[in-house]
């Protein structure tokens, strides 16, 4: 195939997802290179999931052989996998979902590899962690993948519960894609060009079908000054007032003779879209914590991310305290030719407003001694248009999250326990970190054999007490019930709760790639039993 | 409580699964594959599967039983043939079809019946199905054995849900039709005289364009060389209005309504629904109470609601209540029962009796009945309480309509 033929021919296979991600997106997946460690069915759907989305390559580190209890809950392994590397055959059924991806496997045990080899992981974009790993080893993987910029994400089921987490010093998105976030329309403070636009239509001279279409933008830019005369000079500052703005709007349309008004769609739009005054265009308060930051101060180890942040700020603080206009408008009910013209208006706009960051950039740049042209001009305006959702997450390494159990800061997962709504799952976390003790004494799960059953119930209860007493930690009234509902499930994997586990590390991982959404920030706990999650923010 | 109802683990669970339970599953596309994946290993081992597309290049991102050499067969024989090879005790048996094209027996066949499906005609189909299984006894009392449950599955994007129905116990789709989001529309003036933006120059070729030039020839959304005369024009006419944008993948997306579709999205809602169906099955542990929302896009959100049913849904419910007065005739009964909220532009050449006795039918018995339509209801059936039965070919099922005359 020539390369224009392959190209067409991914673009067929993606394209279900490149509508969601863009091809920046997919160029992305395209080139990561992703390790798991521990094939067992959660870490085998999870790849496959990834497989599908077109990464580059994997790597499988597992150093079990196949079992005949494996074949039961894991469709990356088949009869002829039986007494074989498990890491070797999940990667061979890997390669048969993908014609492209580059596969390899490790028969060795992670946490000896860990051990062994840390600089091992220090080349790929991801690492995939699931469970069987002793906290000890994950505390130094962690430490080599945070120092080499490599993200973590662990998951892992229990019977019929999961949990999943990440790992990384921060991770920035620029594209966070958020989906009913309101468009900066700028009508509550609006440029000199936008203000001398609206000013230029005389109303009552229009015809009646122009009248009609005139762009919500504008009406909203007309009424507002209509409306500071008679309120010196204030935009609607209460809900009294933005309901008093609204039929004030109402108001302003042509009566066709006794009290008679045929509403156009331009007005009614006009007062759908009202909020835009009194919302839209102000500084999201993350964004100021962001400015304010010591990372915002650039040095010559800054990334590109910063050094744009920064400009942004300087572009804020020199200017009329406003952010760079992202410059699109939605669709209104206008004629074609006002549609237009009032699109390229904000796209002017936009395009100034990156030569006045890109301006900045360079400066920064140039002081910090770095070559100026580090940064493209397509970066910095995906940036601009973008800086109402920015997101920098930083997360807790795994000690601190442990520490917030145990320690004394435990007042938040307290007050989860006492709340009707999130008191189960709260109490799901706390099991499943004590299921995690209990392998690190044990060696293994609770309730592997049959026989065992009541014996480690009874141990397993011992460590969920003595963590909950601990941490001065209220139980909840199905405990008992919850304690045997995981021990009555051992080891035997439940494969639909290992799918959704295996679904959400391979969807936290292509958010993480693909620098789009927004990243889980604490740690999920998936609940089979209800059908609900709760997201514990530490 | 975490287990269902009765619940006692037994022996006798896993051959039930593997021998006796009978699932069917709507729909071998993402969800689909993912869900026959995730029965077949919670060792439900007679599956049967119906789907009517063959497979194409753009399912390989998700529709993981499936190779670039199967592109142009049938899915759900391609996806039966894949998990029997792989998972050891397990019959998958493949229906290459329509489901509207098999009988309500076939239905009726099964434990428990799972949709991955994208289209709201083809859920509201097996909804009015499995709800005309339904027998309600004369004081509306639901026969529990006619319970046919449902599992449905659906995804867009990051987005998704899982819903367990048990028809006349929790909300079917008919009680819930607001879940759906309405489809967009652009006014013909817009398209015709306003266009304002790419979608506008498309929807123009599309709709009003393509109809004037090809009178004869219906438009195919799946034939390429419609789509790319559609993309021509489109692109002409955005041109001819300084408007830019228009690609041939935008073209596909607003023709088609391409719904965006990941592995990952399709992998955490089917396996939900699998759970589903396993605890709805065995009762070993409560099942979900009734509809989970699911988002993934900002980091991970659900939502489990318990919907409510509509007491008055003409699809599930035993019947809608009315009090008339003693006045009223069979004719202003009809029209009452016409303009019924629940009922509204389902009912249009009604057919009403009471038990055995015809009171007004359409048909070979018109002329007979007619006369009774301006006879007082209370003269027709004596008594002031009684169950009425009111057939409408545009109605799902029998609809019951508990009568009081006050």
């Amino acid at each position: 195939m020539t390369g224009l033929a392959k190209e067409d021919a991914k673009s067929k296979r993606y394209d279900r997802q490149i509508r969601i991600w863009g091809r920046d997106g997919q160029r992305r997946l395209e080139t990561a290179r992703v390790c798991l460690l521990g094939a067992d069915a959660d870490g085998a759907e999870a790849m496959k999931n990834l497989v599908l989305g077109g990464v580059a390559s994997y790597t499988i580190v597992d150093g079990d052989e196949v079992k005949p209890w494996d074949l039961a809950d894991n469709f990356l392994l088949d009869k002829e996998s039986l007494g074989k590397s498990k890491a070797e055959c999940v990667s061979r059924l890997l390669q048969e979902f993908s014609e492209e991806v580059s596969g390899k496997f490790i028969n060795e045990r992670p946490d000896q590899l860990i051990a062994s080899e840390p600089g091992f992981f220090k080349d790929f974009t991801l690492v995939l962690v699931h469970g069987r790993i002793g906290h000890e080893v994950l505390v130094s993987l962690e430490k080599t993948c945070r120092s080499h910029g490599v993200k973590l994400i662990f998951g892992r089921s229990y019977g019929l519960f999961g949990m999943v987490r990440i790992s990384a010093e921060e991770h920035d998105v620029i594209e966070s894609k958020p989906e009913n976030a309101l468009l900066d329309l700028r009508v509550n403070r609006p440029w000199k060009e936008l203000a001398e636009y609206a000013g230029k239509f005389d109303m009552e001279s229009l015809d009646d079908m122009t009248y009609k279409h005139v762009p919500f933008v504008v009406l909203l830019l007309k009424a507002a000054e209509l409306w500071k005369q008679g309120h010196q000079g204030a935009l609607p500052a209460d809900r009294q007032q933005q309901r008093e703005f609204k039929q004030f709007v109402r108001g302003l349309q042509r009566s066709k003779g006794e009290g008679f008004v045929d509403e156009g769609d331009n007005f009614k739009e006009a007062v759908d879209n009202a909020h835009y005054l009194w919302g839209g265009s102000s500084i999201p308060s993350e964004l100021l914590e962001y400015f304010g930051s010591s990372s915002c101060t650039p040095t010559v180890d800054s990334s590109d991310f910063w050094i744009v942040m920064a400009a942004v700020k300087a572009f804020v603080d020199n200017g009329d305290g406003a952010l760079p206009l992202p410059g699109s408008i939605p669709d209104m009910t206008a004629t074609t030719d006002l549609y237009l013209d009032l699109k390229r208006l904000y796209e002017r706009k936009a395009d100034s407003d990156v030569a006045r960051v890109e301006a900045n950039v360079k400066e920064i740049l140039v002081s910090l001694a770095l070559d100026k042209n580090r940064i493209s001009t397509e970066y910095i305006r995906l940036f601009c248009k973008n800086t109402s959702h920015l997101k920098v997450i930083k997360y807790p390494t795994i000690e601190e999250e442990r520490q917030s159990i145990t320690g004394s800061k435990s007042t938040y997962l307290k007050s989860l326990l006492l709340s009707e709504d999130t008191a189960e799952n709260a109490f799901v976390y706390i099991l499943m970190h004590a299921c995690d003790k209990f392998e690190e004494i044990n060696t293994q799960q609770p309730g592997i054999f049959d026989s065992e059953l009541e014996a480690d119930k009874e141990r397993l209860k011992g460590i969920v007490n003595s963590i909950m007493s601990e941490a001065g930690l209220p139980t909840i009234p199905l405990s008992e019930e919850y304690i045997h509902e995981v021990c009555r499930m051992g080891s035997g994997g439940i494969h639909s709760v290992e799918a959704v586990v295996g679904g959400i590390l391979a969807q936290e991982a292509i958010k993480l790639i693909t620098n789009q959404f927004v990243p889980l920030k604490g740690t999920l706990v998936y609940n089979a039993i209800r059908g609900t999650t709760l997201n514990l923010g530490m | 409580m975490l287990v269902g109802p009765g619940f006692e683990p037994s022996e006798a669970i896993l051959p039930f699964l593997r021998e006796d339970c009978r699932v069917l599953v709507i729909g071998a596309g993402g969800l689909g594959c993912e869900l026959l994946k995730d029965l077949a290993l919670l060792a439900f081992g007679n599956i049967e599967v119906i789907d009517m597309d063959t497979i194409d290049v753009s399912n390989l991102n998700r529709q993981f039983l499936f190779r670039m050499k199967d592109v142009g067969k049938p899915k759900a024989v391609v996806a039966a043939e894949r998990i029997q090879e792989r998972i050891e005790g397990v019959k998958v048996v493949p229906h290459f079809g329509r489901i509207e094209d098999k009988s309500p027996e076939f239905y009726k066949g099964f434990h428990i019946i799972v949709l991955g499906l994208d289209s709201v005609e083809a859920r509201s189909w097996i909804n009015e199905t499995v709800c005309g299984f339904l027998e309600y006894d004369d004081d509306g009392q639901l026969d529990l054995s006619t319970i046919k449950p449902l599992v449905d599955g659906g995804t867009e994007g990051f987005k998704g849900h899982a819903r367990v129905i048990l028809p006349g116990i929790t909300p079917c789709f008919a009680c819930t039709m607001w879940l759906f989001p309405p489809q967009v529309k652009f006014p013909l003036c817009t398209l015709a005289e306003t266009p304002r933006t790419p979608v506008h120059c498309i929807e123009y070729a599309h709709l009003i364009q393509w109809p004037k030039e090809n009178e004869i020839v219906e438009f195919d959304v799946d034939n390429v060389e419609h789509l790319q005369w559609c993309h021509k024009n489109a692109v002409k006419r955005a041109e001819q209005f300084g408007i830019g944008g228009v690609t041939f993948s935008l073209v596909q997306g607003v023709v088609k309504n391409i719904i965006p579709a990941i592995a990952s999205t399709n992998a955490i809602v089917a396996a939900a629904c699998a759970t589903e169906v396993l605890k709805t099955v065995t009762m070993c542990c409560a099942g979900m109470d009734n509809y989970m929302m699911y988002m993934g896009a900002e980091g991970i959100y659900t939502h489990t609601v318990k919907y409510e049913k509509d007491a008055e849904c003409p699809v599930c419910s035993s019947g809608i209540s009315l009090t008339i007065s003693e006045s009223k005739t069979l004719a202003e009964l009809i029209d009452v029962v016409s303009a019924h909220a629940s009922v509204k532009g389902n009912i249009s050449a009604p057919s009403i009796s009471c038990g055995s006795m015809n009171l007004y039918m359409h048909g070979p018995l018109e002329e007979a009945t007619r006369p009774n339509l301006q006879r007082k209801v209370k003269d027709l059936i004596m008594t002031n309480k009684a169950t009425l039965a009111i057939n409408d070919k545009k109605l799902p099922r029998t609809l019951r309509l508990n009568l009081t005359i006050a």
